[in-house]
């Protein structure tokens, strides 16, 4: 078996495992073995790209290729570079958080496990994928479980909300299955055969008036689960009912697949279409970045303010990318790497916060520094690393994204590049809005006093996702170099 | 240079940071406070031992004093861009380190006393390093892009520290306060480093400030709006230092910054964080100099003189003595802006950058030691009022003395350390600018009138009654007040001009006597104004306040600034745009997702109903569609 085809065998394996387990303690501990193995593989393959690339100068590394379907050249291709690589680490770290978070699980747990591993299934199909069509079908494998998880284990407006998040991506879906579709009819433009092969279809001059036509599906059909303006809103409700694993790994990974998709197919593929219609998405990503920070503002439900904020960075994400260079699209990396962490975490303490005093509505809450410190010193790390301090991975992926937007001198490009950049101060508003209502201030309730204290799974969860926040932030260099070399590629082919 | 004895400098804080970080628990409280002040005190061991390699052992070369710089790639934006980290050593960030080192050792032990008993102890030493470490990495900085990073770090140390107390309310907003406008002021910085790496395609100081170099020369090459694309730089990146350093209209969250333990003001608002605007300034002088003949430098010098005016008339009306230093802070902060805003370059030109720098340092000390004083009456009698404090001269004897040196010091009285920088500043405004000059001059008076007001009124004037008698402080807190009155006296003497010019040449100052008799008389003349007002209890005060009425009321209320800047961010931000935006976006943008989704719900209702299950049905439409095809195929046959 490949390095890389066992990010999907050892999910199914754990699945199997699964299915025979009784209990939660039983399922819990068959879920952690399976994550864990899937951090070390996760791990062991950023060592063995390393060592790969240093021989190996191919655009993927450890690529493999089977045919799938012979009559319409659909193929299970597989392979990796940098880009992937970290966003492959980020799965495994998310994913096994969420198991930890979800420790105590007491509904259906069996059931639950089950649908989360399904879930990352597809994610880690998603990214290994370099076949276009494989990619479609992780990427639905990805979105539907999502419909069970919210609509069973969910709270609040559950089956509403559930059917709202899966019909827009569905919706989404749709759109990008017509684009997949466009761009496989044209990719014999250069009188070769047809496929699905994303490196095939690279090689390809497809006319620019197929780009201009397939474009905007393909960037419409990915961004709306990147949570695109005006398609975002699908996302507040989604987490608000999501259960906290879920919501960990929805908007930690989930979210990544919009931008990661818009990278590798629309942006790619369709070099030409992205530079005539990029106007347009930047002004729909510019608003997102903005508009999302102002309507966190005024949240009151920490979930609500965390989705918000997710349509804010992760504007930023779309924004980077449609700067089309290397030194922004550097920053779109690791900005969804950094949002990823950051997210999880923050959805992971609001979690801990819920289950504890039975509300996330901020105004009820209030000096939760004094009786659940380890938990609020954490949110208020979490909240600086959100509002870009240095030091953490926010601040890293934003300076690049400026840096790069920046690189344009035209009017149009400063006053969105300018625009994006005063999101920081926004952003500083909110989350210390929080942070002063929620854990500052004298506690407010006085059945606060007895909250229980953060337990052992919870904390590994709290540090697993911490740790690269504040590893990216200090030492970013080596991260940063190997998707630079990896971004070398493709930036020739947009330019 | 030594460098590997310098990156110990900042690292050895950190190192105690995440030491007392981590393990907070498990410290006991007289522990950490020995931790803190020993990391602090070989940090200040080998800042002495740099600066004195550097100016005596190594000293000039080619007539000047070389500029030392080591450094490593942190992270690589293009091929040409990164961002580096490293330390550079030149005359003003050795000053730096000896200004930053110095206050920050005597504030550590002094709070090993003031914070006794305190249940955050281990925290606050912990958030002191920290401030430290940041502090050290902004003034060693090689490039502008490592000084935003220690900038935004220094941030948000001032941010917990100002939010110590954090179950006070009005310590949670002081400190949200003080981070968002600052954070604000930042985004000018920010995008001034953005335009000046693109155009200029380095962060780097050594290159930016060479006056050979290409940035400086080719400043002329790019305008927007009929100024240099770089003038745009230097105006965005002084926004950043003029938040930082509390200058008009950003002052609004020095005040309130007041709420954070005393010796946290001492540090951090008065002597050292709130001077990194000014450094930044001095860092990128020849720049500021150089480009459009100054244009930006010029906005630099009436900013500083309108800042320390309007601070100065605030803090004649204030009653909370923290406060009253407040404001006298942010008008000593304008002094120093304004002098390196009538600056030239080379030799004696470059006084008044010179005066700036020496009054940054002999301000850090005196400025302190009034907040080291003003927490040590605090510590005795509970309370930051006026009103609640007098004759204390007789139970807090060191208190007392070195007080009113401090005052001496800052009113510029000769021989003690502020006359010397004072006077610098004024004969460099003189000779560049008459109208800087005289405003220089008034605020020198208001500024003796207005902290003799406070010396009389905390330790003459009525005798209160106190509850509980007021005693001295305990040795650890008086040493650090000792210590500092000492370096307020005798810092004056410091030949400044030898070591930090803007040419780094060094050269002769001399007193101006006239001018400095003017500024002293002046001064003295505020004194005695404070005497007649102040020095017994009587009514003289009042009825001045009667006689001003309404001039007063707006005073006191501080030009009802805080006021307009809650009706921006309250009433304009908060409910004009972010109430509106995040209802818009549940009742249109997601009703109109909700719309879709329900129209195609009722679509499907209307026409569920042709699968009926009904034969009859089924039957009629087989037969409709029959004949409806015959018309059709007939009507086509026949035309």
């Amino acid at each position: 078996m490949d390095i890389l085809s066992l990010f999907i065998t050892v999910p199914v394996i754990t699945i199997l495992a699964l299915v025979f387990t009784r209990g939660l303690k039983q399922a819990r501990i068959v879920s952690m073995i399976g994550s864990l193995v899937q951090f070390g593989m996760a791990i062991n393959l950023v060592f063995a790209y390393f060592k790969e690339r240093a021989v190996n100068n191919d655009i993927m590394v450890f690529t493999k290729d089977v045919v799938w379907f012979k009559e319409f050249n659909i193929h299970y291709t597989i392979g990796v570079d940098g880009i992937s690589v970290t966003l492959l680490l980020l799965t495994a770290i998310v994913v096994l958080a969420g198991v930890f978070i979800s420790w105590k699980m007491k509904d259906l747990p069996k059931e639950f496990f089950v649908s989360l591993i399904v879930l990352s299934i597809g994610v880690y199909g998603f990214f290994i994928s370099l076949d276009l069509f494989t990619m479609f079908v992780f990427f639905e494998i990805a979105v539907i479980p999502m419909y069970l998880l919210i609509g069973i284990w969910g709270s609040g407006p559950k089956e509403y909300s559930a059917m709202k998040l899966t019909l827009m991506l569905m919706g989404a879906s749709a759109i990008l299955l017509v684009a997949i579709l466009g761009i496989y009819f044209n990719s014999n433009a250069d009188g070769g055969a047809l496929t699905f092969n994303i490196l095939e279809i690279a090689k390809v001059n497809i006319p620019f008036e197929v780009q201009k036509l397939f474009f905007p599906l393909t960037f419409i059909g990915f961004a709306v689960i990147g949570a695109l303006f005006p398609f975002h809103t699908w996302s507040p409700d989604g987490h608000a009912s999501a259960p906290t694993a879920v919501s960990m790994l929805h908007a930690g990974v989930l979210m990544k697949l919009g931008g990661y998709g818009v990278f590798r197919v629309a942006m790619y593929l369709l070099p030409e279409g992205a530079q005539h219609w990029s106007w347009f998405f930047i002004i729909l990503a510019t608003i997102g970045t903005i508009y999302g920070a102002f309507s966190a503002i005024k949240q009151t439900d920490l979930k609500y303010i965390n989705a918000y904020s997710s349509v804010s960075h992760l504007g930023m994400v779309l924004f980077a990318l449609l700067m089309l260079n290397k030194t922004a699209w550097n920053g779109a990396i690791l900005q969804s790497l950094s949002h990823g962490f950051m997210t999880a975490l923050f959805f992971a303490l609001i979690g801990m916060i819920y289950e504890r005093t039975h509300t996330r509505d901020v105004t009820k809450l209030g000096g939760l520094l004094k009786v659940i410190p380890f938990i609020s010193v954490i949110y208020v790390i979490a909240g600086l690393a959100s509002l870009g301090l240095p030091g953490f991975s926010g601040f890293v992926a934003e300076m690049n994204i400026f840096v790069g937007a920046f690189q344009h001198e035209d009017l149009f490009y400063r006053v969105a590049t300018i625009v994006s950049v005063s999101a920081i101060v926004v952003t500083a508003v909110y989350i210390l809005r929080v942070v002063g209502i929620m854990l500052m201030g004298p506690v407010k309730n006085e059945g606060f006093l007895t909250l229980e204290r953060v337990t052992w799974y919870e904390k590994l969860g709290i540090l697993l996702l911490l740790i690269p926040i504040v590893g990216m932030g200090v030492a970013p260099l080596w991260l940063s170099d190997m998707i630079l070399d990896s971004l070398q590629p493709f930036i020739q082919g947009v330019l | 240079m030594n460098f590997s004895s310098i990156i110990l400098i900042p690292l050895i804080p950190l190192a105690v940071f995440l030491l007392l970080g981590i393990f907070n628990k498990k410290i006991k409280p007289l522990a950490s406070g020995y931790i803190g002040v020993a990391g602090l005190l070989v940090s200040t061991l080998l800042s002495i031992n740099t600066a004195y390699h550097y100016f005596f052992v190594y000293g000039k070369s080619d007539g000047v004093y070389q500029t030392f710089v080591e450094k490593t790639v942190w992270m690589n934006f293009t091929d040409t861009l990164a961002i580096d980290m490293g330390v550079q050593i030149d005359p003003i960030s050795v000053m730096m380190l000896i200004v930053v080192s110095i206050v920050s050792l005597m504030v550590q032990i002094y709070s090993r006393g003031y914070m006794k008993g305190d249940d955050g102890y281990t925290k606050f030493f912990a958030f002191l390093a920290l401030f430290s470490f940041s502090m050290y990495g902004l003034v060693l900085a090689t490039n502008l892009f490592q000084i935003y990073i220690f900038w935004e770090l220094v941030g948000v140390s001032s941010y917990l520290l100002i939010g110590y107390y954090y179950t006070k309310p009005s310590a949670v907003s002081a400190a949200k306060k003080a981070f968002i406008v600052t954070r604000f002021a930042d985004l000018g910085f920010l995008i001034g480093i953005l335009i000046m790496g693109y155009y200029t395609g380095t962060y780097d100081f050594e290159t930016l400030n060479n006056p050979e170099g290409s940035a400086i020369l080719n400043w002329a090459s790019t305008s927007f709006m009929g100024l240099s694309v770089l003038t745009w730089a230097l105006i965005l990146i002084f926004i950043g230092g003029a938040g930082k350093s509390a200058m008009f209209p950003l002052h609004i969250w020095l005040p309130d910054a007041m709420e954070g333990p005393t010796p946290v003001s001492a540090l951090i608002h008065a002597a050292t964080m709130v001077v990194a605007g000014i450094f930044l300034v001095a860092r990128l002088f020849p720049m500021f100099y150089f480009v459009e003949e100054g244009f930006a430098l010029n906005i630099v010098a009436y900013v500083g003189a309108f800042s320390s005016l309007f601070a100065a008339i605030i803090a004649i009306t204030q009653t909370d003595i923290k406060r009253v230093l407040a404001f006298s802070t942010m008008s000593q902060l304008g002094y120093m802006m304004l002098a390196l805003g009538v600056s030239g370059y080379e030799g004696h030109e470059g006084l008044g950058y010179m005066a700036s720098m020496f009054h940054l340092f002999t301000h850090a000390m005196f400025k302190a030691l009034l907040f080291l004083c003003a927490g040590s009456v605090i510590h005795a009698v509970h309370s930051n009022y006026l009103k609640d404090m007098g004759g204390l001269r007789k139970y807090m004897p060191i208190t007392n003395i070195t007080f009113l040196i401090a005052a001496l010091a800052i009113a510029g009285v000769p021989p003690f350390a502020g006359f010397f920088s004072k006077d610098e500043i004024l004969v460099a405004a003189f000779e560049h600018n008459k109208l800087i000059y005289f405003i220089g001059i008034f605020v020198a008076g208001l500024t003796a009138f207005y902290m003799f007001r406070i010396y009389f009124g905390i330790f003459w004037g009525k005798d209160t009654k106190y509850e509980q008698k007021p005693h001295e402080s305990p040795l650890s807190m008086t040493f650090p007040l000792l210590f500092l009155a000492l370096l307020s006296i005798i810092g004056g003497f410091i030949p400044f001009s030898e070591f930090v010019t803007a040419d780094k040449a060094g050269f002769e100052a001399h007193i101006n006597y006239p001018l400095a008799a003017v500024a002293v008389g002046v001064g003295l003349i505020g004194i005695a104004l404070a005497w007649v007002f102040y020095k017994k209890e009587n009514d003289l005060a009042d009825k001045m306040v009667n006689f001003f009425g309404p001039l007063y009321q707006w005073t006191y209320d501080k030009f009802y600034f805080d006021e307009i800047y809650l009706f921006i961010t309250k009433k304009i931000l908060f409910n004009r745009v972010s109430a509106p935006i995040a209802k818009f976006d549940r009742k249109y943008v997601d009703g109109t997702m909700v719309g879709i989704g329900n129209k195609t719900v009722l679509a499907s209702e209307k026409i569920k109903g042709m699968q009926s299950g009904k034969v009859q049905d089924y039957a009629f439409a087989f037969v409709a569609g029959v004949v409806i095809i015959a018309l059709v195929f007939i009507y086509l046959w026949t035309s």
